[in-house]
């Protein structure tokens, strides 16, 4: 796309790693409103919460290696999945994809030198580190971190002794956070596009998190609310969920789920969007269903916000409302479906080169293929009242939210790695890594699907005699997942230091950021590209 | 939409006055949505308990209510001539209408205090003694105009703030383009808080 | 100021006019409230809110002369909270 942007640039100019601005050293990063800074702040905050949110998930099996109390109490345990779930969520699986390659890249590709506020964008990342720190706040405060699951049920937020307040208030600012970041990409996708750039020559990436964009305009601040509501409770005692004040619990699943399942797609969607760059690339040949996949990207924003019921079957709500929301729960496997279709196609007779991103970008797909077909299950009315509350549905989400937005982070990262700090990682010791990452997850999560069928209850900290051996195998298939995660880590971070320098365009891609240099430019591009083709001609 | 993408190309981004407004719309959405929640909560609960929901709103004081609501609108009335004012170039019109917009937020602050103080003196109150002795119909009445007027008057306060601070720009550098478009969506904002209140006053007030 | 000549400029007369008429609907809600209409004294509140939110939206929020495109995000809006409210209603009224 765009050839003649490719001669302006190249020669001269300072890229963004090196570029001096008003402040040096550590300022000049957490002040900076540079995008593809701001990106990389993200990158930090993301990745030590991982590291952090894998080590409470490396507990909690631990605990279930054997039977009985052995490493941690009861009540320590409900703490550790409810950090678990708060970091894993709200730090990492909602910010990973939009905040960081989605900040890095989607004013590279659509062509401009920023997002629209830069300015906003240095705010929702101070917002993000703010909501992280209240959330540790909470851990040594007044009663700790709350034992009450990531999901806040009333009326148990109000009864329990735990730091509720603290840690929904972070979770608030955190939603904040997000809130203007997906109004950073909305406006800048609609007034910031280079000449030529029309809406159906956008990378698809871009169209990605349009939609996630708006999602998160549009739901988020209905949690905001909720969360408010129970920060409100716990102050002064305002009982709008409280039954013993007439309040109704089950308005609070209502609105907690209002939001929280379209954040499945906040999370999923992104991660769509970056298989979708990858498959293109290495397999050298335009992209199937363009419109499609752009459409699908919509749909599935549409879809998702009418399917929430679906998380309530067991409790309480009209059976009226079950139905109708088990009916409109398999209406999301239709955009679905288009986006893997045409994932398929594109492979097909396609010139596969089998690199690291492309391994991951391939096993998202399989790992999201098992996350979706268990969600249709769930989505069932009548298996979902025996699977509910079951490791069947932990497995379902791991294999959604990890196997698939995580994977396809992981897969972002080594596809767009080169670009962003100019130099290449171990391709073998990536490999390696993802052998060890696949192998370890199936044999966690798919050994969690297998319990939860068989009947094994989620957040226990203890099981009984039949489940043992399954635990042992889901245990022990996290250590190779985890061991697999570090060296993938420590391989992209001793690149940074002492990978080979990268050519501007390693996969030979086609969109907008392949065609400045390695790592970019402090404003991306010299002169402002006139686009005159499609994102994936090759 | 083929339009939007030839203007897209500004020299200077802060220039783009669409941009700025759509980045402000996003915003007033999110508002939107959060008290939206809240009228979904209040929509449940006036279902459930019609009645109740009836001889509580007969408690409230419909003349303050009234004279809020007209306040109110009389502030968005000043802070659209405000606007109109700067686009003709009329500074100083443009801040007496602002200052008058402000006052009557301050008016508007100021009568709900008395209101909220005069409930709170008859014991009505979140978690009171008296409150929690009246039907659960009557409870979530008041929890719900506590918060949702509570929510409400925290957003008037904070637009009282940014036209105070959008006041001083004008008033420090009067010439500078950029405060038309602070002004505009310091405007916007404070019409959506009006907004919020069109729906707000017949809800609680006018509904026994 | 180049660009704000182009805008689309509303007379300080018509801004006056729409407030005429929001207080005047105001004066219509609270004199209809005393009237008792039984089930439809809600959704004759609704239904005057929402043509003063007509009113403001368009008028002074400067709707009517902003390009389409921020009509249908307003409009997309209204329609995210219409779903969650019905669907939300699905299980109220039939529980």
């Amino acid at each position: 796309m765009a050839s003649h942007a490719l001669t302006h640039t190249g020669h001269g100019e300072i890229n963004y790693l090196d570029y001096k601005g008003k402040y040096s050293g550590i300022l000049g990063w957490i002040f900076s409103t540079d995008h593809k800074r701001i990106g990389l702040l993200y990158l930090s905050g993301v990745t030590l919460f991982f590291v952090v949110g894998i080590f409470l998930g490396l507990m909690l099996r631990l605990e279930q290696l054997t039977m009985g109390e052995t490493v941690v109490s009861a009540r320590t345990y409900n703490t550790l999945f409810t950090l678990h779930g708060v970091i894993m969520i709200f730090l990492i699986v909602i910010p990973a994809i939009p905040a960081v390659l989605g900040n890095f890249f989607l004013p590279i590709q659509v062509g401009a030198k920023d997002v629209a506020f830069p300015r906003l964008n240095l705010f929702s990342w101070w917002l993000y580190m703010t909501g992280a720190v209240l959330a540790l706040v909470s851990l040594f405060t007044k009663g700790g971190f709350p034992d009450t699951g990531w999901t806040f049920y009333a009326p148990y937020n109000i009864r329990t002794t735990t730091n509720v307040p603290l840690a929904v208030f972070a979770v608030f600012i955190l939603g904040f956070s997000s809130i203007l970041t997906g109004l950073n990409f909305i406006t800048t996708v609609h007034r910031l596009r280079a000449p030529g750039m029309t809406w159906f020559r956008l990378p698809l990436f871009v169209w990605a998190l349009y939609a996630t964009s708006w999602i998160q305009i549009l739901a988020t601040p209905v949690v905001g609310i909720t969360m408010l509501l129970i920060f409100f409770e716990r102050l002064t005692g305002v009982g709008i969920f409280d039954p013993a004040k007439g309040g109704d619990p089950i308005l609070y699943q209502h609105l907690f789920w209002i939001y929280s399942h379209p954040a499945v797609y906040i999370m999923i969607l992104p991660g769509m969007g970056v298989v979708t760059e990858i498959i293109p690339t290495f397999a050298r040949r335009t992209i199937f269903g363009y419109k499609a996949i752009a459409a699908s990207s919509l749909g599935i924003a549409l879809a998702g916000s009418l399917v929430w019921g679906h998380h309530m079957f067991v409790s309480g709500q009209s059976y009226t409302a079950s139905v109708v929301f088990s009916l409109l729960t398999f209406l999301v496997a239709i955009p679905t479906a288009i986006k893997v279709f045409n994932w398929v196609a594109t492979l097909y007779k396609g010139s596969i080169h089998l690199e690291p991103p492309l391994l991951y970008a391939l096993s998202f797909i399989f790992l999201f293929m098992i996350g979706g077909f268990t969600g249709v299950m769930l989505g069932v009315l009548s298996v979902d009242v025996h699977l509910h509350d079951t490791y069947f549905v932990v497995g379902h989400f791991h294999y959604v939210m990890f196997g698939g937005t995580m994977m396809a982070f992981i897969a972002g990262m080594h596809y767009w790695f080169p670009k962003m700090f100019g130099r290449m990682y171990n391709k073998r010791v990536a490999t390696l890594a993802w052998a060890l990452i696949f192998i370890g997850f199936n044999m966690l999560y798919f050994t969690m699907l297998i319990l939860g069928f068989e009947g094994m209850p989620r957040r226990y900290y203890d099981h009984l005699p039949q489940y043992h051996s399954g635990h042992v195998v889901a245990t022990v298939g996290s250590w190779i997942l985890v061991l697999g995660l570090l060296i993938m880590i420590i391989n992209l971070v001793r690149a940074l230091k002492s990978g080979p320098k990268a050519e501007a365009n390693p996969w030979q891609g086609t969109t907008l950021e392949w065609q400045v240099p390695s790592p970019p430019p402090h404003e991306n591009f010299e002169e402002i590209p006139v686009v005159d083709r499609g994102p994936y001609d090759h | 939409m083929s339009s939007v993408a030839e203007t897209a190309v500004h020299e200077e981004k802060h220039s783009d006055v669409i941009g700025a407004k759509m980045g402000m719309w996003l915003f007033l959405f999110t508002e939107l949505l959060l008290f939206g929640g809240m009228f979904i909560l209040y929509a449940a609960y006036r279902a459930k308990h019609q009645h109740e929901f009836f001889l509580s709103s007969a408690e409230l004081n419909m003349p303050i209510g009234t004279l809020n609501t007209a306040l109110l609108l009389t502030s968005s009335l000043t802070v659209a001539l405000s606007i109109e004012a700067l686009r003709r170039g009329s500074r100083n019109l443009s801040k007496l209408f602002l200052l008058a917009t402000i006052v009557m937020g301050f008016g508007f602050l100021v009568n709900k205090y008395f209101e909220w103080s005069a409930k709170i003196h008859h014991g009505i109150y979140p978690n009171s003694p008296e409150l929690l002795k009246a039907s659960a119909g009557e409870q979530l009445f008041f929890s719900l105009y506590y918060v949702m007027t509570g929510l409400h008057g925290l957003h008037v306060l904070v637009g009282v703030l940014v036209l105070g601070w959008i006041y001083t720009l004008i008033q420090k550098n009067p010439t500078d383009p950029g405060n038309f478009i602070k002004l505009e969506n310091g405007g916007l904002y404070w019409h959506l808080v009006d907004v919020i209140w069109i729906f707000l006053f017949p809800l609680f007030y006018l509904i026994s | 100021m180049e660009h704000h000549q182009a805008e689309h400029s509303v007379g300080y007369g018509t801004y006056v006019l729409v407030w005429l008429g929001l207080l005047v609907f105001t004066g219509l809600t609270v004199s209809v409230s005393g009237i008792n209409l039984e089930a439809l004294t809600v959704t004759v509140a609704l239904l005057i809110a929402g043509f003063k939110t007509f009113l403001v939206m368009n008028y002074f929020m400067h709707l009517k002369f902003e390009p389409i495109l921020f009509r249908l995000m307003v409009f997309v809006v209204i329609i995210t909270f219409a779903i969650f409210l019905s669907l939300t209603f699905l299980d109220v009224l039939f529980r």
